[in-house]
């Protein structure tokens, strides 16, 4: 409680807050860290007065009060500045004298974290450790007639192809015609997800991207990272490392003048182009880039002015409808780079993603479908959109995919799946149960954050401040004071750290199933959970 | 694992060379299931070798429907070898009525058709039996094709054998495929007996295939007439063989690049990048997974023999000019054709396509690594 507290409807308690700073006078050092670091300025140096009875050995004096002072840490209840349970106060602490405590069942502020009428924007996801795709076992295990393959000995095939693949009649027709086919790549199947050049520091962006050279020209490892919405630089865009690059286009075009008058300087092709109509974070909502973040080189390589907030429109404005926005700009970008380069668009997660599948089955020049599910994490976004609106991605994938099988077309139209890949840190299982429900291309942005960069999100709301140019670890933060604290070239080798756990994982998934010729792509006999009404929706097995 | 034995010869063979093989690989099998596929046939099989031959069994409502359905289409019986067992069947092996293997003159409208057309109206016509069949249980359909007779049952092949005579001289034949069954993951149905057969193509495999289900949905979705079964995952084989040949017009050795592509490293040093590069993206859905050895038949007679990826499953070809084999087991070769030169017996690797023309002259071999005959 604040001295001399003025009691308001939004005047908070500590112990209305969700997290709570434990701080200990035996061991503290008053160095002050704590208070410099706190990226929302949660805790204060304080002056706190004290009572102290003073009482003598002997009946003739009377004991006295003696008030004194002590130095110390004070959290601050005005709902601005509730603490995030970064923990950067324990990390800087010598003595390990403070850290956030949870308490769970603190609600008070979630009422009070609208102040001025402004609905609370955050950054993160959903907010829901529960995963469906956690429950998902591999059941079909070779034994003795097939047995299982040798992870560790066997050759393994972990690859994927990105981009319209026609069916065998009419592409080895093409091949003997010398006709223009479809550019095709082949990439490892777990894609860095979307996460701009703004939303996203530049150490943090200059890490991954030395990571995947490094895993492309060391390890051999074709790896792919999307840009967003956001641009490229300009450097980047005129190097032989483009080629490792999906450039994304979203309803803000932003960069997109740097990128076309880069073209004719180009010395490879990006490996795609991706066309965000949607994000499962956010589904039906733009992009946002709050001013904080807009500095002068974020403002020069979108083609803004610095310091004004870059909200994206919902949706594509220049387009009337989706079969003209998909058709055109699909075209116009294929035309771009002279039919050389995939592009394909990203959706959310909603039902209407088999209205746009199907349109993308009868446009030649579609390169994929990318669907990211309500799981999917964002920079920006209304908390609202984040918790309440979107799909979960695996029956909307599965449904894609069966359609597709019904079709003929399930080796056509490549599927990408994202949102909420290794939510609970089961990145290679969650990402080899999209396979098998169909996704040819598995995407992950939050996940990577976290392995790489050290990203505090997690799903109980903890940090989630990245759209306010905070973030204490320098990931999605534009301050070079904050940001100079992630080395690029350690975020690089995390990077690779992960991509080579995650092949191994996905080897001992593989193995066992007996499959290593070609990625286990909607091999769904291998796939069991222990619910009846999701086996039977997903078109899996009930297993107790 | 099942056993699979093949022969290939000049001269007419007696089915039982191959069922004494398959005797002789017994350990390799439980005895759920024998399939043969009998093709270059002699004797009055041989005498119209345009017409086609009708393979299947039939209870005795079966024949008579049988009978009105192709007489109903047009067709005429040339000659009829039927086997009605009277005496009690092996223990496993259940009654079923008569074994048929009978040549039809086509109906003569017939004769206005391209061989092409024909060809098709010979699947359809199976399949629409099949069909019927399935609805009542009293009609089983193996093959429809000119020059060749297929027999199935569940037991022990030698068992069968002697149980439906197999060792009659009309069934001698130039070209047999024979398996003895283990049966695995799935029901025994005789449909799941291997060999398959599908517009002249007959393979048979031994081993599971683990990316059946994904494959399998692939194949149902070309809508072609035939893709359909599947009680067996090695089906799919067959399939693909068929595809890979009318559909893609590709030539045999081609087929393992559809089945099992080389690495993008071996590719980069193929003089065939760029074709075989387009055959792995176009035919990415039907690779296969999972130890496989798969020795089939072409149209044209040519007999071969190709390995999964890793080459997990037993396979040998040996023999000598005018007769050669095709065997899981070496064991299973000696019995067969003991006077041959060990020497020469050849067990194909992850890479190789093993086969053997209709001449009998001698065992090619192709590694995925050589070059591809020109394409036409």
């Amino acid at each position: 409680m604040q001295p001399k507290p003025a009691i308001t409807p939004s005047t908070l308690s500590v112990k209305d807050l969700p997290w709570q700073i434990d701080w200990d006078i035996q061991t503290c050092t008053l160095c002050g860290r704590c208070t410099a670091v706190c990226p929302v300025s949660a805790i204060e140096l304080a002056v706190h007065r004290k009572r102290v009875v003073d009482a003598t050995a002997g009946l003739k004096a009377k004991p006295s009060n003696v008030h004194t002072v002590y130095y110390g840490i004070r959290q601050r209840t005005d709902p601005a500045y509730a603490c995030i349970d970064c923990a950067m106060c324990n990390m800087v602490c010598p003595n390990n004298s403070i850290e956030p405590r949870r308490q769970g069942e603190a609600t008070t502020l979630r009422f009070h974290n609208n102040r001025g009428g402004q609905a609370r924007t955050r950054g993160g996801r959903r907010n829901n450790p529960e995963s469906l795709l956690d429950q998902i076992k591999f059941i079909r295990i070779s034994m003795l007639t097939d047995p299982a393959l040798d992870a560790g000995r066997h050759e393994f095939e972990l690859r994927t192809l990105l981009g319209r693949i026609q069916p065998p009649e009419e592409g080895l027709k093409a091949f003997h015609d010398e006709a223009w086919v479809p550019p095709v790549r082949e990439i490892y199947p777990l894609v860095i997800g979307s996460m701009s050049f703004g939303a996203l520091s530049p150490n943090m962006w200059e890490g991954l991207q030395m990571g995947v050279a490094y895993l492309n020209e060391e390890m051999g490892m074709p790896v792919r990272m999307c840009t967003g919405e956001g641009g490229c630089p300009p450097r980047l865009l005129r190097s032989r490392f483009l080629k490792y690059v999906i450039l994304q286009i979203a309803s803000g075009y932003f960069g997109w003048d740097e990128i076309i008058h880069a073209i004719p300087e180009m010395k490879e092709d990006p490996c795609a182009v991706e066309i965000k109509y949607g994000q499962g974070a956010k589904p039906g909502d733009g992009g946002l880039l709050m001013w904080y973040k807009v500095n002068k080189l974020i403002a020069a390589i979108r083609g803004v002015p610095p310091g004004v907030s870059l909200p994206s429109p919902p949706t594509h404005q220049t387009k009337y409808s989706i079969e003209e926005a998909v058709a055109k700009m699909i075209q116009s970008m294929s035309m771009a780079w002279g039919f050389r380069v995939p592009v394909y668009p990203k959706i959310s997660g909603t039902t209407t993603a088999m209205a746009v599948l199907n349109n993308l089955v009868r446009n030649p020049y579609a390169a994929g479908l990318a669907i990211d599910g309500e799981d999917g994490g964002t920079g920006a976004a209304y908390n609202v959109s984040m918790n309440h609106m979107g799909h979960p991605i695996a029956s909307n994938l599965r449904d894609c995919y069966l359609t597709l099988a019904e079709q003929g077309r399930q080796n056509e139209i490549p599927l990408m799946a994202g949102g909420g890949i290794g939510k609970n840190g089961n990145l290679a299982h969650n990402a080899a149960a999209l396979i098998m429900l169909g996704a040819s291309v598995i995407q992950s942005g939050k996940y990577i954050m976290q392995a790489t960069a050290g990203c505090l999100g997690s799903e109980v709301d903890r940090c989630n401040i990245c759209n306010i140019g905070q973030c204490p670890k320098g990931i999605t933060s534009q301050d070079p004071r904050l940001y100079r604290r992630l080395d690029p070239e350690q975020v690089a080798e995390r990077l690779v750290d992960v991509y080579l756990s995650f092949d191994t994982e996905l080897k001992k998934i593989f193995a066992p199933l007996g499959r290593s010729t070609s990625l286990p792509i909607g091999m769904s006999d291998a796939l069991g959970i222990n619910n009846s009404d999701v086996a039977e929706r997903l078109k899996i097995r009930y297993v107790v | 694992m099942c056993r699979l034995f093949a022969m290939t010869s000049a001269e007419p063979l007696s089915p039982m060379r191959a069922i004494h093989a398959l005797n002789v690989m017994k350990e390799g099998h439980d005895g759920s299931g024998v399939g043969l596929y009998l093709s270059g046939l002699s004797g009055p099989f041989a005498e119209n070798p345009d017409y086609p031959v009708l393979s299947g069994i039939f209870t005795e409502q079966g024949l008579a429907r049988l009978d009105a359905i192709m007489s109903g289409l047009g067709f005429l019986t040339k000659y009829s070898l039927a086997v009605t067992p009277r005496h009690k069947p092996p223990v496993g092996t259940p009654l079923r009525g008569t074994y048929l293997a009978r040549v039809y003159q086509p109906p003569a409208g017939w004769a206005g058709l391209s061989a092409e057309e024909r060809e098709v109206q010979l699947v359809s016509t199976r399949v629409a039996i099949r069909e019927e069949g399935q609805k009542t249980g009293d009609m089983m359909v193996f093959s429809f094709w000119p020059d060749v007779v297929m027999i199935k049952e569940v037991g022990d092949p030698i068992e069968i054998a002697d149980y439906l005579g197999l060792d009659r001289p009309e069934l001698a034949a130039r070209r047999i495929l024979a398996q003895g069954r283990q049966n695995t993951n799935y029901a025994i149905n005789l449909y799941a007996c291997h060999p398959f057969f599908i517009q002249g193509i007959a393979t048979m495999t031994n081993g599971e295939n683990t990316a059946f289900v994904p494959i399998r949905e692939y194949l149902q979705s070309r809508r072609i007439p035939g893709y359909m079964g599947y009680q067996s995952d090695s089906e799919v084989f067959t399939h693909i063989m068929h595809f890979s040949h009318y559909k893609l017009k590709l030539p045999l050795v081609a087929y393992k690049h559809v089945i099992t592509p080389l690495s993008e490293a071996e590719l980069a040093e193929h003089p065939d990048r760029a074709l075989l590069t387009r055959i792995k993206t176009v035919c990415r859905k039907m690779i296969i997974d999972g130890p496989n050895c798969v020795i089939g038949c072409l149209p044209d007679g040519t007999m071969f023999l190709v390995q999964d990826r890793k080459k997990l499953r037993p396979g040998v070809v040996g023999g000598r000019p005018g007769v050669f084999a095709f065997s899981s087991e070496i064991c299973g070769l000696n019995a067969a054709i003991p006077d041959r030169d060990p020497s020469r017996d050849f067990q194909p690797m992850y890479l190789d396509t093993a086969y053997v023309r209709p001449d009998c002259r001698e065992v090619t071999l192709c590694s995925q690594n050589q070059q591809l005959p020109p394409q036409h």
